[in-house]
């Protein structure tokens, strides 16, 4: 076991190296520098700027330089935000993301089982073709316009919740209602189609003779297994959504890490974009791994094996 | 006759399909006595599983009809029942064993567990007492090491390990019947000799009465005391093992025991196959449904279906062959006859 975690370290790293990569120098290729701004700025202290952030050197030696900093924890400083560190950067807006996402994880999670369990029991029903429907409809309405929709019966209409900004906790509640139809759909449609199976597999048979009741074979039996693929998706997904979005931020004027990735990019604020793309990337590849360990936990037949 | 412990009368099933509706048994009668073991024999999709799963309610709700027909069991009508009250009949008065081992026990869940499940809802005993009962499940079943396997999970198991397990769980609270739907089908020979002898030695010990589904004319031979043969949904013959074996009445058994290698057959003596295939169950109307593959078919055969006729107080046969104006057929040569 701890053979394989080591393992499966040194393979994260490998992958976090390939990922700094490619987005150092595919950032490079944006147009414009950090400075690039003529109108304001002279010859002469184009030159200053660049010497103190180190953009005169070649790109190699910068690439390296970033690298030493970065083994040593240092993501550097923000080119636009005078003074404050990349990690400075990325702590205040994490905040308002991962409380909107993780609301929406929840919401979407309970509602999504709901539906799935329900679809799957009344297969080929009405109620079955109706989750289908509410799923398919949230996998394929862009959450813009979901958003704007509730924007204006909730907020403007009905009055019942601050419309955007982020001002207090009511704010946080419609962009994550906004974010959560992704989850629903994602996880009912996921649901059901897991717990078809697991009904028609024998061992539900073999329960039901046994005589205990059929809701005891429902959660025992058929809902346990069907859930332990679901953790596969779940994981990666509460990771994407959890560390902002960028059109759901946008639209409700959330101050969160996705809003903020996008500025960056505009201003080719080079050190938050990196810094952002390493935060986004670590965090994902670390779920994908606790998402494995996790699946011996549930799943007995699986074994971690050192890959010989 | 009072010692039946089960008798299915008459029983008709059948399921809503995309072409409509497909009647899959079609008016089954057998009855089963107390501590003997009745096999059900047939080709597959005969019907033979649909009737026994039919028994315990084990078929999907939405799909299923039973059309007409009773299941008495001692003096109750199963078909009465609703699905709450069948969970107390089912694994504590009636039990079933499924075909394939690899399969029928949940994957996640420990075996002691799987095991323990119906002690404690049919039982009620505390968690240690039905522990300590399953673990004499599984010594009784013949599992080594029984109390460190509980905590094993199903893939540390082989087939036949499996198979006992699941006839483990089958027992658990000593059933009065046991449905066994092919048990020894997914195993390999050695192994299924094993199981089936295991079967015998717990009915000895138990009384238990066996239903005993099969394609395999040898575990019959081997296991039954009285045989029931299907085919395309209806039985074609009901008698005791030595009968159907020595003196056979309706050509389909013929066809079944000559298709069957014996042990001192010749060597240029060929088996014999039923010409053709089991007919489609929705194109099935008047008549004897074997009369298409009959090589003795006559014209009523084709119009009317055969009525059981009587051999003796065990032995029946629906075979217009039987009727009185019925041209004598001689039973074909290749099965053992009785001498007499």
């Amino acid at each position: 076991m701890s053979k394989y975690i080591l393992q499966r370290f040194i393979y994260m790293m490998i992958t976090l190296f390939i990922i700094v990569t490619i987005t150092f120098f595919v950032m490079r290729l944006l147009p414009g520098t950090p400075f690039s701004n003529p109108e304001k700025l002279s010859e002469a202290q184009l030159e200053i700027m660049n010497a103190k952030y180190g953009l005169d050197k070649p790109l190699a030696v910068q690439y390296f330089t970033y690298l030493g900093n970065l083994v040593q924890g240092d993501l550097g400083l923000s080119f636009q935000s005078q003074g404050r560190t990349v990690i400075n950067v990325i702590a205040s807006r994490i905040g308002p993301s991962a409380l909107i996402g993780g609301q929406a994880m929840i919401i979407g999670f309970i509602i999504g089982l709901v539906l799935g369990v329900i679809s799957a029991l009344k297969h080929n029903t009405i109620y079955d073709y109706g989750s289908v429907f509410i799923a398919v409809l949230g996998m394929s309405i862009p959450s813009f316009v979901f958003a704007a929709l509730i924007q204006y019966f909730i907020g403007v209409k009905l009055g019942w919740l601050p419309v955007a900004l982020w001002e207090g906790y009511s704010y946080s509640i419609m962009p994550s209602i906004a974010l959560s139809v992704l989850v629903i759909a994602t996880v009912a449609r996921f649901i059901r189609s897991e717990m078809l199976e697991v009904l028609g597999q024998d061992y539900v048979l073999t329960a039901r003779a046994k005589g205990i009741s059929e809701e005891v074979v429902i959660i025992r039996h058929v809902l346990r297994n069907a859930l332990i693929p679901v953790v596969t998706v779940v994981g990666p997904l509460s990771v994407s959504i959890m560390t902002g979005t960028l059109v759901i931020e946008k639209i409700f004027a959330v101050p969160g890490l996705g809003e903020q990735f996008t500025l960056s990019i505009l201003v080719n604020d080079y050190s938050v974009i990196m810094g952002i793309t390493l935060f986004f990337s670590a965090l994902f590849i670390f779920v994908i791994f606790l998402v494995d360990v996790l699946y011996v936990i549930l799943d007995p037949r699986i074994k971690l094996k050192r890959e010989g | 006759m009072s010692d039946n412990i089960l008798s299915v009368k008459d029983l008709e099933v059948s399921f809503q399909t995309h072409k409509g509706s497909l009647k899959a048994v079609r008016g089954v009668s057998f009855s089963l006595k107390k501590g003997e073991t009745l096999a059900i024999i047939g080709e597959s999709g005969s019907g033979k599983s649909v009737t026994a799963k039919s028994i315990m309610k084990l078929l999907p709700k939405k799909t299923t009809m039973i059309n007409q027909g009773s299941i008495m069991y001692k003096d109750k009508d199963l078909l009465a029942y609703t699905y709450k009250e069948i969970e107390k009949i089912r694994g504590r008065e009636i039990s079933m064993v499924f075909q394939d081992p690899m399969t029928a026990l949940n994957p996640t869940m420990k075996i002691g567990k799987q095991v323990m499940e119906g002690l404690r809802k049919h039982q009620q005993l505390s968690k240690k007492e039905a522990r300590r009962r399953a673990m004499e499940l599984l010594e009784l079943v013949g599992i080594p090491n029984a109390e460190k396997r509980l905590d094993g999970f199903p893939h540390e198991f082989s087939g036949g390990m499996r198979q006992r397990v699941v006839i483990a769980i089958a027992l658990a609270c000593n059933p009065e019947i046991l449905i066994a739907d092919e048990p020894t089908t997914a195993l390999d020979v050695t192994i299924q000799a094993q199981i089936l002898e295991l079967m015998k030695d717990i009915q000895k010990e138990s009384g238990t009465s066996i239903i005993l589904i099969t394609h395999d004319l040898g575990v019959v031979a081997n296991m039954a005391d009285r045989v029931a043969v299907m085919y395309a949904g209806e039985v074609m013959e009901t008698g005791t093992a030595h009968e159907i074996f020595y003196n056979p009445k309706h050509p389909y058994t013929w066809g079944l025991l000559q298709s069957m290698p014996k042990i001192h057959q010749a060597e240029d003596q060929r088996l014999i196959p039923i010409a053709g295939s089991p007919p489609d169950v929705n194109l099935i109307h008047d008549g004897c449904p074997f009369a298409a593959r009959c090589p003795y078919v006559m014209k009523v055969c084709h119009h009317h279906n055969p009525a059981q006729t009587k051999e003796s107080e065990t032995h029946s046969v629906a075979c217009w062959l039987q009727d009185k104006k019925a041209p004598k057929v001689k039973q074909p040569a290749g099965i053992k006859s009785d001498g007499s």
